[in-house]
C-alpha cells in the first residue's frame, strides 16, 4: 500500500506542533503522478520538514483504496491531518496554490 | 446483387440487447437496451430518473442474473436503499448477495483546490474496481453532471467524460446514465453529444391539475423503437409504461360464442351470443338498462364457472349488489364463491393511467375470463377525450390478447342527435356494438335494443323492445302495426285489438260450423226421405214384378196341367218326365 514513507527531521518549527498526515494518489507512473511527487515532495522539505507522513497510494495496484476517500481526480493529495480534511487535486505544479490549498501559505504569513 | 441481399437479412445479426425487465420499456425499444452500451436517461425533477436506473439493475439481478454496480454522485447508498424499499427492492440484500454493488461518490467543491493537471482516472479505477469485483453486466450512474459542480475545469471533464463512456462501451457493460434536464437541451450539460447510443426522455406534465408522466425515446442507434409518447407510472412494483400490451395487432381470436346472458338477445345473433374475446360496447342514454344488461352478462359468466372482473365506477358493490337483485339478477352467490370480483372507484380516485395500471394488475391477478368496465364515459372525467381514447385502446388491446371478453358500457347524450357516436370514439375498436335507447312515445317511454354492429356474424336488423322484470330482462316479440315496429301502449293496445279480433274470428267460425252442421242434417235428412221414397218404389216395383211373375207361373201350371190332364191316366210320371216336353 504505501510506497514511500519519508519523515524527515526538522529544521524548522512545525505549524501546529502535530505531525502532518499525507495521501497522494495516483495511477501508475504518469507524467503527471511523477510531477507531483516530486512537487510535493519540495513543499513538504520546505515547508513541513520532519513533521509529515507521507503515504503514496497506487490505485492501480490497489484500486479498492480509491472509494475511502472519495478520489475521483489522478493525482489528488488528500491531507488527513490536521482536519479538516483537503483534496488538492492536479500535479501541484502551482506552488502558491498547493500551499493555500494545505493552509501552509496563510499560517506562514501570519 | 439484389438477390443476395434479399436473401440473407435473416442471417445479419440483430442488435443486441440487454432486457431492463421494466413492464412496457421491452416493448417499446423491442427487446431493451443495447447491450454492452450507454443509455441516456433524462428528464427534469421527479421523473424518476434514478428509479428507472434501479429498476433497471434490480429487474437485470432478480430476472436475469445480470450484476449490476450503481454509482452515485448525488445520494448515499442508505438514502438511496431507503428510497426504493417502498417498491420491495431490497438493495442490501442484494449487495450481501455480492449481486449489486453501490458506490457513493461524494464530491464537495469546498474540500477540492485544483492545480495543475489532473483526470478523473481514480474514477475509472473505482468503477473498473466495482465492476470487476462482482462481474457487473449493468452499470447506472446517476448522475455524471454532478461532476461539473465538482471539477470547474469544463474541458477537462468533457474529454473525461467522453472517455468514461467509450471506456464502458470497451468494458462491455450496459449502462443508464441519468442527467437532468436543461433548457432547450435534453441535457444541462449536453451529454447527449457522448452518449449517442439510445437516449430516453423523460417527462412530468401538469394538465388540468393532474400530472402524467411520459416518456420518449429519442433515438435509439441501430435499432427500431416506438416513438410515440408513452405515459408511465410509478406503482408500488416499479416503473410502468404504458402499453403494457402489444402495439401489434396480431393476438389470437377465438371461435368460441359466449351468451350474453339474456336468451333473447343471444338469438338476435345467428350465432347465438357473441365471441369469446370479443369486445363489446352497449351505449345508451340515462336510464337504460346498460348496467342491468352488464350484470345479466357478468352473472351468465359466473353461472358457467368462469371468473368475471366487473369495475363500477358509479355504484359501490354493494349498492349493485342490491339494486341487480329487484331485477332478479342476484350476483351475491358469484361473489360467495369467488368467480366474480367488483371493483369500485370513483374515477376522479386516480388519473387515467393508473386506472389503467390498476385494472392491469387486478386482471394479472384475478385472470377473469370477463371483463365489465360500467361506465366507460365518466373517464372524461379525469382526462381529454384523445387521452382517453388511447387507454381505450390500450385497454382493449391487452384484454384481447388475453382472449378476455370485455363488455363496456358508455352514457351518450341522447340531446346532440349523434345518437350513433360515442364521445369516446371506441366503436371502432369493439366488435359488437349495442345500442340501447328510449323509444319516446305520447305519455311513455319504452327501451329498446338494437345491435349496431357485429363484427363476424350476421345479426338482427331489428329493433326490440325491452322491459326489465323481476326475472331480469325479457326481449319482448316483435308486434308489426300499421306503421313498422310498435312498442308500449300501443303494443298493449295492438295485442288487444288482436285478441279481439281473434275472439270475433272465433266466434265466426264456430257459427259457421253451426251452419255447416245444420245444412249436413238437413240434406242428411233429405236423403233418408228420397232413400225411403226410392225403397216405397222399389218395393211396390217388386210386388208387381213378383205378382206378375206368380201369375205367369199359374198361367205355366195350368198349361202343362191341361197338357198332363190328356195322359194322366196312362202315364202318371214323375215331375221331371213332366217338364220335359215343356
Amino acid at each position: 500500500m504505501i510506497e514511500t514513507r519519508e519523515t524527515s527531521a526538522a529544521e524548522t518549527a512545525p505549524p501546529d506542533g502535530e505531525t502532518w498526515e499525507l495521501r497522494l494518489y495516483i495511477a501508475g507512473q504518469t507524467v503527471k503522478s511523477v510531477t507531483a511527487l516530486a512537487n510535493l515532495k519540495r513543499y513538504c522539505e520546505e515547508y513541513l520538514a520532519g513533521h509529515y507522513t507521507l503515504e503514496v497510494i497506487d490505485l492501480l495496484k490497489n484500486p479498492q483504496l480509491a472509494e475511502g476517500d472519495q478520489i475521483l481526480a489522478i493525482p489528488t493529495l488528500v491531507r488527513k491531518v490536521p482536519e479538516p480534511i483537503r483534496k488538492i487535486i492536479g500535479d501541484l505544479s502551482n506552488e502558491e496554490r498547493v500551499l493555500v490549498g494545505l493552509d501552509i501559505r496563510s499560517r506562514d504569513d501570519r | 446483387m439484389q438477390e443476395y441481399k434479399l436473401a440473407h437479412p435473416a442471417v445479419l445479426p440483430q442488435l443486441p440487447k440487454a432486457p431492463t425487465g421494466i413492464e412496457g420499456l421491452d416493448e417499446i425499444t423491442e427487446g431493451g437496451l443495447p447491450l454492452g452500451r450507454p443509455t441516456l436517461v433524462c428528464g427534469s425533477a421527479g421523473c424518476g430518473k434514478t428509479l428507472m436506473g434501479i429498476e433497471f439493475l434490480v429487474r437485470g439481478v432478480l430476472d436475469y442474473h445480470e450484476p449490476g454496480v450503481l454509482m452515485t454522485f448525488e445520494e448515499t447508498a442508505e438514502e438511496l436503499a431507503a428510497n426504493v424499499a417502498s417498491l420491495g427492492f431490497d438493495l442490501a440484500a442484494l449487495q450481501a448477495d455480492k449481486m449489486l454493488r453501490v458506490d457513493h461518490v461524494h464530491i464537495d467543491r469546498s474540500e477540492i483546490e485544483e492545480t495543475g493537471e489532473y483526470d478523473l482516472e481514480g474514477l475509472f479505477i473505482r468503477l473498473g474496481h466495482a465492476i470487476d469485483s462482482i462481474g457487473a453486466k449493468r452499470v447506472m450512474l446517476d448522475t455524471v453532471e454532478a461532476l461539473f459542480a465538482g471539477f470547474p475545469n469544463e474541458a477537462v471533464l468533457r474529454s473525461e467524460i467522453r472517455r468514461l463512456f467509450r471506456w464502458l462501451k470497451d468494458k462491455g457493460v450496459t449502462t443508464i446514465i441519468t442527467a437532468e434536464r436543461g433548457d432547450g437541451t435534453l441535457t444541462r450539460q449536453g451529454l447527449e453529444q457522448y452518449v449517442s447510443d439510445c437516449v430516453i426522455l423523460l417527462d412530468n406534465r401538469v394538465i388540468d391539475q393532474i400530472t402524467t408522466r411520459r416518456l420518449r425515446i429519442v433515438k435509439y442507434r441501430g435499432s427500431t423503437h416506438g416513438t410515440n409518447e408513452y405515459p408511465y407510472l410509478i406503482t408500488e412494483d416499479g416503473i410502468s409504461v404504458l402499453p403494457v400490451t402489444s402495439l401489434k395487432l396480431e393476438h389470437q381470436v377465438s371461435d368460441e360464442i359466449v351468451s350474453s346472458g339474456v336468451p333473447e338477445l343471444d338469438e338476435m345473433f345467428t350465432r347465438r351470443g357473441w365471441y369469446k374475446g370479443s369486445s363489446i360496447l352497449i351505449t345508451g342514454t340515462a336510464g337504460t338498462a346498460k348496467t342491468t344488461l352488464a350484470a345479466s352478462f357478468a352473472r351468465e359468466a359466473c353461472r358457467r364457472g368462469e371468473r368475471c372482473l366487473y369495475f363500477a365506477f358509479e355504484e359501490s358493490p354493494a349498492q349493485l349488489i342490491r339494486n341487480m337483485r329487484t331485477v332478479g339478477i342476484d350476483l351475491q352467490p358469484c361473489v360467495d364463491q369467488g368467480l366474480l370480483r367488483i371493483e369500485a372507484s370513483r374515477p376522479t380516485l386516480n388519473g387515467l393511467e393508473l386506472h389503467l395500471v390498476k385494472v392491469h394488475k387486478l386482471i394479472k391477478d384475478f385472470k377473469p375470463q370477463s371483463v365489465v368496465i360500467d361506465p366507460i364515459s365518466n373517464m372524461v372525467s379525469v382526462g381529454s377525450l384523445s387521452e382517453v381514447r388511447s387507454m381505450l385502446t390500450r385497454l382493449i388491446d391487452y384484454l384481447k390478447v388475453n382472449n378476455i371478453t370485455a363488455l363496456f358500457t358508455a352514457l351518450i347524450s341522447a340531446r346532440d342527435g349523434r345518437m350513433e357516436m360515442t364521445e369516446e370514439g371506441v366503436s371502432s375498436l369493439v366488435d359488437t356494438w349495442l345500442s340501447v335507447r328510449d323509444l319516446e312515445g305520447i305519455g311513455e317511454r319504452n327501451r329498446g335494443l338494437s345491435i349496431l354492429k357485429a363484427r363476424g356474424m350476421a345479426h338482427s336488423n331489428q329493433v326490440r323492445e325491452f322491459i326489465v322484470t323481476e326475472q331480469g330482462i325479457q326481449l319482448l316479440d316483435v308486434v308489426i302495426g300499421p306503421a313498422g315496429i310498435i312498442t308500449g301502449a300501443s303494443r298493449l293496445t295492438q295485442r288487444m285489438q288482436e285478441q279481439a279480433r281473434l275472439v270475433a274470428q272465433q266466434h265466426e267460425i264456430a257459427r259457421k260450423d253451426r251452419e255447416l252442421e245444420r245444412r249436413r242434417r238437413v240434406l242428411e235428412a233429405t236423403i233418408e226421405n228420397l232413400r225411403t221414397e226410392f225403397e216405397t218404389v222399389e218395393e211396390e216395383l217388386r210386388q208387381v214384378n213378383n205378382e206378375e211373375q206368380a201369375r205367369q207361373q199359374t198361367v205355366e201350371q195350368n198349361r202343362t196341367t191341361i197338357g198332363q190332364g190328356l195322359t194322366t191316366t196312362q202315364l202318371p210320371t214323375p215331375p221331371a218326365d213332366a217338364q220335359r216336353p215343356a
